[in-house]
C-alpha cells in the first residue's frame, strides 16, 4: 500500500508524545517512591499523622484529637450527643467526599481511556479532536447529555420510569465503601464485607428490571428479562468463588482478607486460580460487559433495558456501568491480587498507589476483553453458568474446605501448606474442567474440521462442467 | 446510655418501614407496591444495623431486597391486570385477622422476654466483635439438624419445581 493512501502512517505518529508523557510519569513515580523510601528509612515519618503512606493513620489521629475536643465540652452536650459524635461525623464526611471525588474522577477519565484503548485494539483512532489527545471528550459528552431532552415514552409508568437511574446509582456508590485502600484506609470496614458486597450488587437487579418494565417497550422488556436471568444465574458461582476466598482467609472482612494475603506472601490468584476466573467471568456477566453483554446486545435488542432512556438518565446508566467495572477491578484486587501488598514493597510505596495500580491493571483486562471477544449467545451463557460453572465451583469449594480443615489439623510450615494447596487446586481444577466438559459432550477430536478445498484438488476450474456433462 | 444518633436513626428507619408498609396497602398498582415492599425491607435492615446485628442486616438486604423482590416482580408480571386497579380484595378480613395475630405474637415476645441489652461502653466491655461467628457456630453446632433439614427441604422444592416445568422430551 502506498504511503499516500494510508492516512495512519502519513501523519505524525501519536505514540511519541504519549511515550514521553508516560516516561515522565514513571520517573515521577519512581522519584516519589524514592523520596518516601528515604523519609521512611531516616525514621522521620513513623507514627506521625502526616504519614501519607496510609491516609487512614491521619484520619485516626484526627478522630483522636476530635474526641479530646469532645471530652472538653459541657457534660449536658455530651449526654445528649454522645462521646464520639464529632469524630464520627467528621471522618464520615471526609471519607465520603474522598470516595465520591475518586469515583467521579474515575468516571470522567476512564470513559476516555476505555474508548481510546478499544480504538487502539480495533485499529481505529478513537476520540482525538477535543483537547489534547481528545481528553476533553468525556466532559463534552456529559454537557451534551445534560442539555438533551429527557423523553418519557407514551404509556410508560411515570413513577417507575423515574426511579431506576437513581436506584442503580446508589449501589454503584455503596460498593466502594469496604474497599481497603491501605492497611488502615477503608471507609466502611464491615466484618461482613463480602456478604455486604453480594447484597449491594443484588439490589441493582430490581432497578434494572423496573427500568425495562416501565419503558413500555418490547426491546426494553426483553433486555430486562435477560439481565435478571443472567444476574440471578451468575450470582451463584460468584458467591461460591468468594466462599473459597473467605474459607482460606478465615474472615469476611476485606481488610483481613488482604492482610492474610500480605502475611503469607501468597495471593489468592495463585492458590485458587479457578475462583479468580469464576469471579471475573461472573462479574462481566453481572456488569453487562462484553463478552457477556447480551442484556444490551445492540445487534439484537437495540439497547436493552435502557432503550427508552435519553439525556442524563441514560448518562447515569452508562456511568454506573463503567463505575461498576472499576469496582469489580478493585474487588478482584482485594480478593485475589493481594490488595495493597506487593511482597514487602508496601513498606515504602503508599498502599493506595499499589492498590490503584492493580485496579488499573484489572480494568485494562476488562477493556481488553471488551475490545477482542465477540458476544456469547444467551443460551450459551445460561448453560455455561448452570451446567458448567456451578457444579465445578461446588466441587472446588468442597475441596478448599477440606484443605482448610487439613491445614488447621496438620499445622505444617506455611510455605509447604500453601504450595501444596496451590498445586492440588490447580491439578484438580484442570482435571475436573476437562472431565466435566467431556461429560457434557465436548469432543474436539471427533469434530470434522471443514477446510476449503482448492479447485485443483477436485479437478480444475472446469471440473463441475465436466461432471455435469458426464452424468 | 444511648446516644441521640441511635434514637434519631431508630425513629427515622421505623418511620420509613411503617410508611412504606402502609403505602403497599394504599397504592393500587402492584409493581408500585413491590417497590414499597423493598423500601420496607431496607428500612428493617437499617433497624438491624442500629442493633449491631450486621449479619442479619446484610442478609435481610441480600435475601429480601435482592432475591425475594425479584421473585415478587416475576409473580406480579404473571398476574393479569398487574398495573391496573387492584383496590378490591376478597381476603381483606382474613388478612387483617392474620396481621393482628402476628402483631400480637411479636408484641408478646418483645415485651415478655428479658432481653440482655448492651450499648456504648457496656458493649465494648463485652468484647463484642460481631454476630457472624456466633450465628455460624449455632447453625453448625446446636442447630445443625434443623439447618440441614431446611436445606434438604429447599433442595426437594427446587427439584420439584424443575420436574414440574420440565418439557416432555420427545
Amino acid at each position: 500500500m502506498s504511503a499516500a493512501l494510508d492516512p495512519i502512517r502519513t501523519r505524525r505518529p501519536q505514540g511519541d508524545l504519549a511515550l514521553v508523557v508516560s516516561l515522565f510519569a514513571v520517573i515521577l513515580l519512581i522519584g516519589g517512591a524514592a523520596g518516601v523510601g528515604y523519609l521512611v528509612l531516616s525514621g522521620s515519618l513513623d507514627g506521625r499523622w502526616y504519614d501519607f503512606r496510609d491516609l487512614g493513620v491521619g484520619m485516626a489521629h484526627l478522630a483522636e484529637w476530635l474526641d479530646e475536643q469532645n471530652a472538653s465540652q459541657p457534660a449536658a452536650t455530651r449526654a445528649l450527643l454522645g462521646d464520639h459524635w464529632m469524630s464520627y461525623l467528621t471522618t464520615a464526611v471526609i471519607g465520603g467526599i474522598g470516595i465520591l471525588s475518586f469515583v467521579g474522577g474515575v468516571l470522567l477519565i476512564l470513559i476516555w481511556v476505555e474508548r481510546r484503548l478499544i480504538a487502539r485494539i480495533q485499529v481505529r483512532r478513537g476520540p482525538n479532536r477535543l483537547g489534547p489527545y481528545g481528553l476533553l471528550q468525556p466532559l463534552a459528552d456529559a454537557i451534551k447529555l445534560i442539555q438533551k431532552e429527557v423523553l418519557i415514552p407514551e404509556g410508560a409508568d411515570r413513577f417507575l420510569f423515574f426511579l431506576p437511574p437513581i436506584l442503580v446509582f446508589i449501589p454503584g456508590l455503596l460498593v466502594w465503601g469496604p474497599v481497603p485502600w491501605a492497611p488502615n484506609m477503608a471507609y466502611l470496614d464491615l466484618n461482613v464485607g463480602v456478604l455486604y458486597l453480594i447484597a449491594i450488587s443484588s439490589l441493582a437487579t430490581v432497578a434494572i428490571f423496573i427500568a425495562g418494565w416501565s419503558s413500555n417497550n418490547h426491546y426494553a422488556l426483553l433486555g430486562a428479562m435477560r439481565t435478571v436471568a443472567m444476574m440471578i444465574s451468575y450470582e451463584i458461582p460468584l458467591g461460591m468463588a468468594l466462599i473459597s476466598v473467605v474459607l482460606l482467609a478465615g474472615s469476611m472482612q476485606l481488610s483481613e482478607i488482604v492482610r492474610w494475603q500480605a502475611q503469607h506472601y501468597a495471593w489468592m490468584a495463585f492458590l485458587i486460580p479457578f475462583s479468580l476466573f469464576t469471579f471475573f467471568f461472573s462479574s462481566t456477566a453481572e456488569l453487562n460487559r462484553t463478552p457477556n453483554d447480551i442484556a444490551e446486545a445492540e445487534s439484537e435488542i437495540v439497547a436493552g433495558f435502557h432503550t427508552e432512556y435519553s439525556g442524563m438518565k441514560f448518562g447515569l446508566f452508562y456511568a454506573v456501568e463503567l463505575g461498576n467495572a472499576v469496582a469489580v477491578a478493585a474487588f478482584v484486587t482485594a480478593f485475589f491480587l493481594g490488595g495493597w501488598s506487593l511482597f514487602g514493597l508496601e513498606a515504602f510505596i503508599p498502599g493506595y498507589i499499589i492498590f490503584a495500580t492493580k485496579v488499573a491493571a484489572g480494568y485494562f483486562v476488562l477493556v481488553w476483553l471488551r475490545g477482542t471477544l465477540p458476544r456469547f449467545r444467551l443460551d450459551q451463557l445460561m448453560a455455561f453458568a448452570w451446567k458448567y460453572l456451578i457444579p465445578i465451583t461446588i466441587a472446588h469449594t468442597t475441596l478448599v474446605a477440606a484443605e482448610v480443615t487439613a491445614m488447621g489439623a496438620l499445622a505444617l510450615p506455611g510455605i509447604v501448606e500453601l504450595g501444596t494447596v496451590a498445586l492440588v487446586n490447580i491439578a484438580f481444577t484442570v482435571w475436573v474442567m476437562r472431565r466435566w466438559a467431556r461429560f457434557l459432550g465436548y469432543r474436539p477430536e471427533t469434530e470434522r474440521v471443514m477446510q476449503p478445498k482448492l479447485t485443483t484438488q477436485v479437478g480444475g476450474l472446469h471440473a463441475a462442467e465436466r461432471m455435469r456433462g458426464a452424468s | 446510655m444511648t446516644s441521640i444518633g441511635i434514637t434519631i436513626a431508630f425513629y427515622a428507619l421505623s418511620g420509613l418501614s411503617i410508611g412504606a408498609a402502609v403505602a403497599v396497602f394504599l397504592t393500587r398498582n402492584l409493581l408500585h407496591a413491590v417497590i414499597f415492599v423493598i423500601l420496607a425491607f431496607i428500612g428493617m435492615a437499617g433497624l438491624f444495623v442500629t442493633l449491631s446485628a450486621d449479619f442479619l442486616a446484610v442478609s435481610q438486604v441480600m435475601i429480601y431486597a435482592g432475591a425475594i423482590s425479584v421473585l415478587l416482580v416475576f409473580a406480579v408480571m404473571l398476574t393479569p391486570y398487574a398495573s391496573r386497579d387492584n383496590g378490591n380484595s376478597l381476603f381483606a378480613p382474613v388478612g387483617v385477622l392474620v396481621g393482628l395475630g402476628f402483631a400480637a405474637l411479636i408484641g408478646f415476645v418483645a415485651t415478655q422476654v428479658a432481653w440482655p441489652v448492651f450499648s456504648g461502653s457496656d458493649l465494648e466491655a463485652q468484647n463484642f466483635t460481631g454476630t457472624v461467628r456466633t450465628i455460624g457456630g449455632a447453625l453448625l453446632g446446636g442447630y445443625a439438624l434443623p439447618f440441614e433439614l431446611a436445606s434438604v427441604l429447599l433442595l426437594a422444592a427446587l427439584v420439584g419445581a424443575i420436574a414440574l416445568v420440565r418439557e416432555d422430551e420427545r
